[in-house]
């Protein structure tokens, strides 16, 4: 594969990815290799990300694929087959050193010796899970602190930070081996099919109701910056507002004194209003990732609205707005908490959207207004009851705007207990699956 | 200006400032490729630090436009001296209306603000864009014609181009996101919390009255709290600030005490402060 070949390969993986990529930018990647030469490859990954890519969620992506299609090198190592407990001994001494490159031919070492499956010599594939499953890095820990320690002596307060510190190094020793399996298995496989489905989007591109806890834990970390974004587009925008149209009337008023000459336009001048916004979150298992998620998201732009009030359901609906407002130190704990403190469940665990919209009608009506705008979070799986229409148009006369977030595929609105259909020919209804499309809605859909 | 990313690292370095191999790398790529360098990461870590030694080392005059809302044009590109445009009109007064309107709106009125300053001249400049981010969205379409022709259009004068191209650097602390028209023109570079090592070097060289295994317990602390879900992990500038503390507090090493009175100079909320010691076991006392 020639250089040319490998860049645009790489380029169009990363575009697979969803990372934005113009002919510029080649052309800046091309100049960058001939600029840099291929004697140090960790400058060509940072000389290819800085030409290629342009913000720093794009990372994650990049690193893996780069491996790919840069590979540190090509085959088996040049050693003969591992001992588990030799190797063990030598990785246990490489964390203890914090030895990162030794860690690298570690990794190599080990998915080469436990990671092959299939027919041997010549394997079918490699796996990480499996090299770690047979490696146990984790179970090195004691050993390795127990290690540090004998050499360094007790030596007072730092020691206290050990312990954390070689459980990163073990992680970090996991990562390698991802990538150093990912590698191999390329080698035998197609390359770019390798780098479309084993590198894991980026953040914002992950599914809300498919994303584990770890994912959800960056998916967090991405609220802030996200909030803050949409807080000064949501100034901007009403400050543009806020000069308002041109008064024809008053101008042409103004203008007798000046012989019919509009010397001085009037602007119709707005009445600055704070809209409001109601939020109705299913909280129920299913879909708790993206309600937690939403929650902190509005959480983080309530000084945007004059009064922002939350509810909660699953089959049950209660406020808890007042809980949003004590939760700002403490976001992780944020959905157990409302689980916990509201009633959200009658005498069954599922939710019910008919009984909590009905709910929502009769017993908070006067939270709409028509300043009100209103959100509604779920997936309308109703498990089978009665979507209870009539209180949902009872909302819309009410309120100025409704809409409704779905974090499910549109493909699979109105299969099995989804009433997504009945209920969005009544409000309008929008796929919610990951940050970027729900930062791009609550931009468009907030009010100003 | 530099002949490889090494020359970069080391010239860089007797500037006292260390930089990464990302930094260096990124350096010498817009350097090479006469790009701007568009810099991103938390507050703290050296994104301004770094402009200032690429001025340093390439002996260039260090043009700085400081960003805030509600920067516009006539503090970012140039503005009319209108007082003296006016004194010239009144001082001509026997000169006809053709020769006073064409005189007044040339080079002589002209007063150059950041932009406009760093393209002209012959003398070798970097431009600083600091806290991009924080401009307005419409100063973001002034700059990409400077940072992609480095040529300014004053509409009475034309338009100037650079005779020679500043060494351009933006910084940006995310947050806003900038329009991908200005990331397009600009090489990318994400300047994170360096490496143990490299953090190591730092505290030893800003701070030299710091011995090698107190600047290590430093480090190392310092990374522990970065690892913590906190509200603003320590940045380096932080760091420096702790290892000065330290220093002047006349601790030789650390122990509970000394950390718990002094976390306040690397942490800046108490619910950090407090979540810090609980997970450090500094409440024991």
């Amino acid at each position: 594969m020639s250089t040319a070949e490998r860049l645009t390969s790489l380029i169009g993986a990363l575009r697979a990815h969803g990372v934005r990529i113009g002919t510029g930018e080649t052309v800046d990647a091309a100049q960058a290799v001939e600029a840099l030469g291929f004697t140090d490859r960790e400058r060509l990954r940072e000389g290819l990300a800085a030409t290629l890519l342009h913000s720093t969620s794009q990372r994650p992506v990049f690193d893996p694929v780069f491996d790919l299609y840069f590979p540190r090198g090509v085959g088996a190592p040049d050693t003969g087959p591992a001992d588990r407990e030799e190797l063990r001994e030598r990785l246990a001494r490489a964390l203890a050193a914090n030895d990162e490159p030794l860690m690298t031919r570690l990794a190599a070492e080990a998915v080469d010796g436990f990671g092959g499956y299939g027919n041997s010599p010549s394997s079918d594939g490699w796996s990480s899970y499996q090299t770690l499953d047979r490696l146990r890095p984790q179970t090195l820990l004691a050993r390795v602190r127990d290690d540090v320690r004998g050499r360094q002596g007790m030596s007072g307060f730092t020691d206290r930070l050990l312990e954390d510190e070689i459980r990163r190094r073990i992680e970090a020793f996991r990562a390698l081996v991802a990538a150093e399996a990912r590698r191999r298995v390329a080698e035998r496989r197609d390359r770019d099919e390798i780098a479309r489905r084993a590198v894991a989007p980026t953040t914002d591109r992950v599914d809300f109701l498919f994303a584990g806890k770890d994912r959800l834990a960056e998916l967090r970390r991405t609220v802030q910056p996200l909030a803050r974004k949409l807080a000064t587009r949501l100034a901007a925008r009403r400050r543009r507002a806020a000069r308002g149209t041109i008064d024809l009337r008053r101008t042409l008023r103004g203008s007798l004194s000046t012989g019919g000459v509009p010397m001085k336009p009037v602007l119709r001048r707005r009445r600055p209003t704070r809209p409001e916004l109601v939020l109705l979150c299913d909280v129920s298992g299913s879909v708790s990732g993206f309600s937690d998620f939403t929650m902190l998201l509005v959480q983080a732009l309530h000084d945007q609205f004059s009064k922002v009030r939350v509810f909660a359901f699953v089959n049950r609906l209660d406020e808890v707005t007042g809980l949003l407002r004590h939760g700002t130190a403490d976001p992780e704990g944020l959905g157990a908490r409302i689980r916990a403190e509201a009633t959200l469940t009658g005498w069954h665990g599922s939710s019910d959207y008919g009984v909590a919209l009905g709910e929502f009608a009769s017993r908070y009506g006067a939270a709409l207004s028509p300043r009100t705008t209103v959100f509604v979070l779920g997936d309308a799986r109703t498990n089978m009851s009665d979507p209870n229409l009539s209180a949902v148009r009872e909302i819309t006369e009410r309120a100025r705007r409704v809409y409704w977030l779905n974090p499910e595929a549109r493909p699979q609105w109105g299969t099995g207990d989804s009433a997504a259909y009945e209920y969005a020919e009544l409000v309008e209804m929008h796929e919610c699956r990951n940050v970027r499309q729900l930062s791009a809605l609550v931009g468009r859909l907030l009010p100003i | 200006m530099f002949t490889s990313v090494d020359d970069v690292s080391a010239r860089l370095a007797e500037t006292g400032y260390l930089a990464s191999p990302a930094v260096a790398t990124t350096v010498f790529l817009a350097d090479r490729l006469g790009k701007p360098l568009l810099v991103e990461g938390p507050a703290g870590v050296g994104k301004t630090e770094l402009a200032k030694a690429v001025a340093e080392v390439a002996g260039a005059l260090l043009v700085r436009l400081q960003c805030y809302e509600g920067v516009d044009e006539s503090r970012a590109l140039y503005e009319w001296n209108h007082a003296k445009q006016l004194l010239r009109i009144s001082a001509g007064r026997d000169e006809t209306w053709d020769e006073t309107r064409t005189d007044i709106f040339s080079e002589e009125f002209l007063l150059s603000r950041p932009l406009l300053t760093a393209i002209r001249g012959d003398e070798p400049k970097v431009l600083l864009i600091d806290e991009t981010d924080k401009a307005d969205v419409e100063v973001e379409g002034l700059l990409l014609e400077v940072l992609s022709d480095f040529q300014v259009t004053v509409p009475e004068l034309g338009t100037i181009t650079a005779s020679r191209r500043p060494f351009v650097v933006l910084t940006s602390n995310a947050s806003r996101e900038l329009s991908e028209a200005l990331r397009r023109r600009c090489l990318f570079l994400h300047i994170g919390f360096p490496e143990e090592e490299l953090e190591r070097r730092i505290v030893r060289l800003k701070v030299p009255g710091l011995d090698e295994t107190l600047a290590k317990s430093v480090v190392r602390v310092v990374g522990a709290l970065r690892a913590m879900d906190l509200r603003k992990v320590p940045s380096v500038a932080e760091t420096i600030d702790w290892a000065r503390t330290l220093l002047a507090l006349g601790a030789d090493h650390l122990d509970e005490t000394v950390v718990r009175d002094s976390l306040g100079v690397l942490l800046k909320h108490q619910d950090d402060i407090l979540k810090a010691g609980a997970k450090l076991d500094l409440d024991a006392v």
